[in-house]
């Protein structure tokens, strides 16, 4: 899956959390929560979302690197391309 | 066996439109089926019955708005609920008094507001305009269907802006509030957040705010002031503890359902109930019972928020709690400074009901709770 797919599923999956949000106008590098107007509730909403559409455990701890699109875009790629479910951020 | 009524939707809710009969005449419904759509300035309701048995009449059609308290159905035998009295209203709380200067909501029996064809008052339930607001150029003045497609459509935002101000001015107006506030510790709850959503899939896990909620509803038990209702006949407690939960409305404004018996659910539970609310309330569909019978609102503006908050009562009910936002701030331990995540909690509550001291120890028991959050899980 390539970055620009992972990107618009992320971009999909906020658009359903916040209907009134342009989630693929935000720039890669912009925090979610300042830019959309997102709460923890909603972030918390995608970590769900995106864990049950790509079938991989996404830790708690992992949650700040799905608050920018560039970050989340590369987190899921490394998530999809380690083995099932244990990918880590690095440190 | 009984008159369903249009619902007090909240103290500051005077009329409502009858959308569309969820159930028909002849139909069995039981204490909490869903009977009938209401249009209020919050947005469309699910309103719930509360009694049990099969309705013989449907009393309003849709489209029509109605005052409180006006019948719009009979359920069960069609004498006994005519001996019933007025004042069985179906629903707790009781709808309120209105304030001195405002006329008295018109009691039994029904009478459309406005006149207007039946072609006009069904385009004005699809497009959500208040009959009353349209000025009617048929016979006698009659609304007519062009006359309503002319109108200017009211945005939610718009609505939800009068509601929050009737609410609110009416709070101020009324309610002699005080207010109270302490810095706690976070750190404990934190960490216990942590450890149980590490052993959790997503959809198991747990924010904060559930914990932060759980402990303001275990704490309300010793302190029964702070939950309940403030009528005409003064305040009453209430046994249950319904939590109304403070949700902003991006681009519209805010509202404050209440989760039922917070004090009874598992945080995992409370969690599903939290995100399901926030959902439902984003998308503008709310039951009756919700926005009904909050006893007490919990209010917290969440990571992106303040150091703290001054919350303003919702009346009929006498407290708010406020949460802060989390940050690490020097903090003294053991004799030594540190740095720990505090947060700070207000209290908002009404001075007919309580006092300053009840209400500092209220805030010292949640407190207390979140240092031993393990009781909270």
């Amino acid at each position: 899956m390539s970055a620009a797919d992972l990107r618009a599923a992320i971009v999909e999956e906020i658009g359903n959390i916040a209907p009134e949000a342009d989630a693929a106008a935000v720039a890669d590098d912009a925090d979610l929560r300042e830019a959309l107007d997102l709460d923890s509730m909603d972030i918390f909403n995608l970590v769900i979302a995106l864990s049950k559409r790509f079938g991989i455990d996404i830790p708690d701890g992992d949650a700040p690197r799905l608050t920018t699109l560039g970050g989340g875009t590369q987190y899921l790629a490394e998530c999809l391309a380690g083995p099932k479910g244990t990918a880590r951020p690095p440190l | 066996m009984g008159v369903f009524r249009m619902p007090s939707l909240g103290a500051d809710m005077e009329a409502g439109t009858l959308v569309e009969w969820e159930k028909h005449a002849g139909d069995l419904v039981k204490r909490g089926d869903i009977i009938a759509v209401v249009e209020t300035q919050k947005g469309a309701i699910e309103v719930e019955v509360f009694e049990d048995g099969p309705i013989t009449r449907l009393l309003v059609e849709p489209g029509v708005k109605v005052p409180v308290g006006t019948p719009l159905a009979v359920i069960g035998k069609e004498e006994e609920a005519i001996a019933a009295p007025a004042a069985a209203a179906p629903l707790p709380p009781k709808p309120e008094q209105p304030p001195p200067g405002r006329p008295e909501a018109p009691a039994a029996p029904f009478m459309p507001a406005v006149a207007a064809s039946p072609a006009a008052r069904r385009r004005a339930v699809e497009l959500g305009i208040d009959l009353a607001t349209v000025k009617g150029t048929g016979p006698g003045g009659a609304v007519t269907l062009s006359d309503v497609e002319g109108a200017q459509r009211p945005s939610w935002a718009d609505k939800m802006r009068q509601a929050i101000a009737a609410a609110m001015a009416r709070s101020k107006r009324e309610i002699p509030h005080y207010y109270l506030s302490q810095t706690l510790d976070a750190g404990a709850a934190l960490e216990a957040v942590e450890k149980f959503n590490a052993a959790q899939p997503p959809e198991r896990r747990i924010l904060l705010g559930a914990l932060l909620i759980k402990s303001v509803a275990l704490a309300l038990h010793d302190f029964p002031e702070f939950n309940g209702f403030y009528g005409a006949e003064g305040f009453q407690p209430s046994k249950a503890v319904h939590v109304g939960l403070a949700i902003s409305i991006r681009g519209v404004g805010l509202a404050a359902p209440a989760i039922h018996d917070v004090d009874r659910l598992l945080l995992p539970d409370l969690m599903t109930r939290m995100r399901d609310l926030v959902a439902r309330v984003r998308r503008g569909t709310f039951r009756s019972s919700e926005l009904a019978d909050a006893t007490v609102t919990v209010s917290s503006l969440g990571d992106r928020g303040v150091e703290m908050l001054l919350p303003i009562i919702y009346p009929p009910q006498v407290a708010i709690l406020g949460f802060g936002t989390v940050a690490e701030r020097p903090w003294v331990v053991d004799g030594k400074l540190a740095a720990r995540p505090l947060l700070t909690v207000t209290l908002a509550a009404d001075h007919r009901a309580s006092d300053g001291h009840r209400g500092a120890l209220l805030l010292r028991r949640i407190d207390q709770l979140l240092q031993n959050p393990e009781e909270l899980l």
